[in-house]
């Protein structure tokens, strides 16, 4: 009598088992699937570290580049210049390093993380002061941002992001640094400076020249601070010494280089290198 | 859609499997030994195991670079061994997903465990199963929608990870760069069009997950 029964029960047991079990197998099955094929997927991918001023210049240039050499996929890792040479110098995968100041890729030559000999200034740029399009503040001298309607002005952290030293800097050298401190709200990067300041969120920013024309509908170029007051900007690129694909890189600086990137980057604003610098 | 996208997307989804298997591997064993077992220093392993839910994903992050990182305590004989470290790999953004989520797997577990009728299991001691038996034939499937809402909570908590992830993954497009990461991406280079379809995904998504769950809570076991 009793037999059937537990047999039954064992029956609605496997069932209720196989609930839990099935969704898990199939877990598992795919998660092994994903381990195997995650490999063989990478192909001829280069990954460039780009400070974030020079986007549209590197995606501008990276089509021209693609187009010579179909097979391969660009990634362009973009960011503050400190953050980006911080990482590389953790191990992140970078083919390529192009730095919106030459303190990071001074630090890294000097740690051996770059090819020394690849090392080339690609332009140089200029530092703006922009105020949202919409604004009602008349802001035209460095002078200016000591008013009190001035509540808040963006920069990028001094710490990571070049575009914020070098407004440090100008500030300093105008002597308005220490008043206009508590003002100061961080960024990440110069685009995020730039998105504070076309979101309205603050009344003023420091980014570069270059920068403010490609939010020409929604930020307004109030001033340019006196070159003297700041030291000169300029980009310098690098292969990266641990990159398994150093001729590519190379090609991409030596186009950045030639007449298309120069004339890529003049479109875009940005002034010519300086003869002969690295 | 953007190739951005895309692959934001397809990382996003590889990350939060092998996060969930993950779980399910150390998390459901662990939920079991925690409802049913004597364990030493239960309250360490409990503590232990919360913590990611409460500290900040910063802190979660960086004690495993402390760990894992190049030169971490695990990670630096890794390194030196294989020239190898889960830095800066979507292997590195699984192992953060999956710390970070295992705290929903094994409080949402250990609670349907726990719920399970102990003359049950008693019962089928008297029938003379064995305690692994009776864990596999009888406690584990009465407990089973508690553990699927559990594993459903842990895959979509992995899917949104995005502080501890970006300490010891970084945010390498094409790489690293999940979801979350691409929304912040997006945001902060002032890409709204792409950061809303992202945003827009991953709270459908989310939705979806939390009515599953709620559906599995509810349901009669």
């Amino acid at each position: 009598m009793t037999l059937p029964l537990i047999s039954q029960n064992r029956v609605a047991l496997r069932a209720r088992r196989s609930w839990l079990a099935r969704p898990l197998a199939c877990l598992a099955l795919t998660v092994c699937w994903l381990l195997a094929t995650s490999r063989a997927a990478s192909g001829q991918e280069l990954i460039f570290s780009v400070a974030v001023s020079m986007k549209e210049a590197t995606e501008e240039v990276g089509r021209e580049f693609q187009r010579l050499h179909p097979g391969v996929t660009l990634r362009y890792n973009l960011g503050g210049s400190g953050g980006l040479q911080k990482q590389i110098e953790a191990g992140a995968p970078a083919d390529l390093f192009l730095s919106a100041g030459q303190r990071e890729m001074d630090e890294l030559e000097r740690r051996g993380f770059i090819v020394a000999a690849s090392r080339r200034v690609i332009a140089a740029n200029l530092l703006a002061v922009i105020v949202p399009a919409d604004g009602r503040l008349d802001v035209r001298q460095p002078a200016d941002l000591l008013r009190p309607e001035v509540q808040r002005i963006a920069l990028g952290n001094p710490k990571t992001v070049p575009a914020g030293q070098y407004a440090e800097e100008c500030l300093r050298a105008l002597g308005l640094w220490d008043a206009l401190r508590p003002r100061l709200v961080f960024a990440e990067n110069v685009r995020q400076a730039l998105e504070y300041v076309s979101r309205g969120e603050v009344d003023a920013g420091f980014v570069y020249a270059t920068d403010a024309a490609t939010r020409a509908g929604r930020v307004r170029t109030a001033f340019h601070p006196p070159p003297d007051s700041y030291p000169r900007i300029v980009y310098p690129a690098a292969v990266v010494a641990a990159s398994d694909h150093r001729p590519l890189a190379q090609e991409f600086i030596d186009l950045l280089l030639g007449p298309e990137g120069r004339s890529v980057l003049a479109r875009l604003g940005f002034q010519p290198a300086p003869g002969a610098a690295r | 859609m953007s190739p951005e996208i895309l692959s934001a997307i397809g990382i996003s989804a590889r990350v939060a499997l092998v996060a969930t298997a993950l779980d399910a591997a150390v998390g459901l064993p662990l939920a079991y030994g925690l409802a049913r077992k004597p364990m030493t220093a239960k309250s360490a392993v409990e503590l232990l195991v919360t913590l990611p839910l409460v500290l900040p994903p910063t802190v979660t992050g960086y004690y495993l670079i402390v760990l894992l990182g190049r030169r971490g305590w695990v990670g630096a004989p890794l390194f030196g061994l294989t020239g190898w470290s889960v830095a800066f790999t979507w292997y590195g953004a699984a192992i953060a997903a999956a710390v970070m989520a295992l705290p929903l797997l094994v409080r949402t577990a250990r609670a349907a465990i726990e719920s399970v009728d102990r003359d049950l299991e008693r019962a089928a001691f008297t029938l003379g199963r064995s305690e692994w038996q009776t864990a596999l034939a009888v406690t584990i499937p009465l407990a089973r929608n508690g553990i699927m809402a559990g594993l459903v909570l842990t895959f979509a908590r992995a899917l949104g990870e995005f502080g501890a992830t970006l300490m010891l993954a970084g945010n390498i497009p094409g790489r690293t760069t999940t979801i979350p990461l691409a929304i912040y991406t997006a945001v902060e280079t002032g890409e709204t069009g792409d950061a809303l379809l992202l945003a827009g995904a991953l709270t459908v998504l989310s939705c979806l997950v939390i009515f599953i769950a709620n559906r599995l809570g509810t349901a009669a076991p």
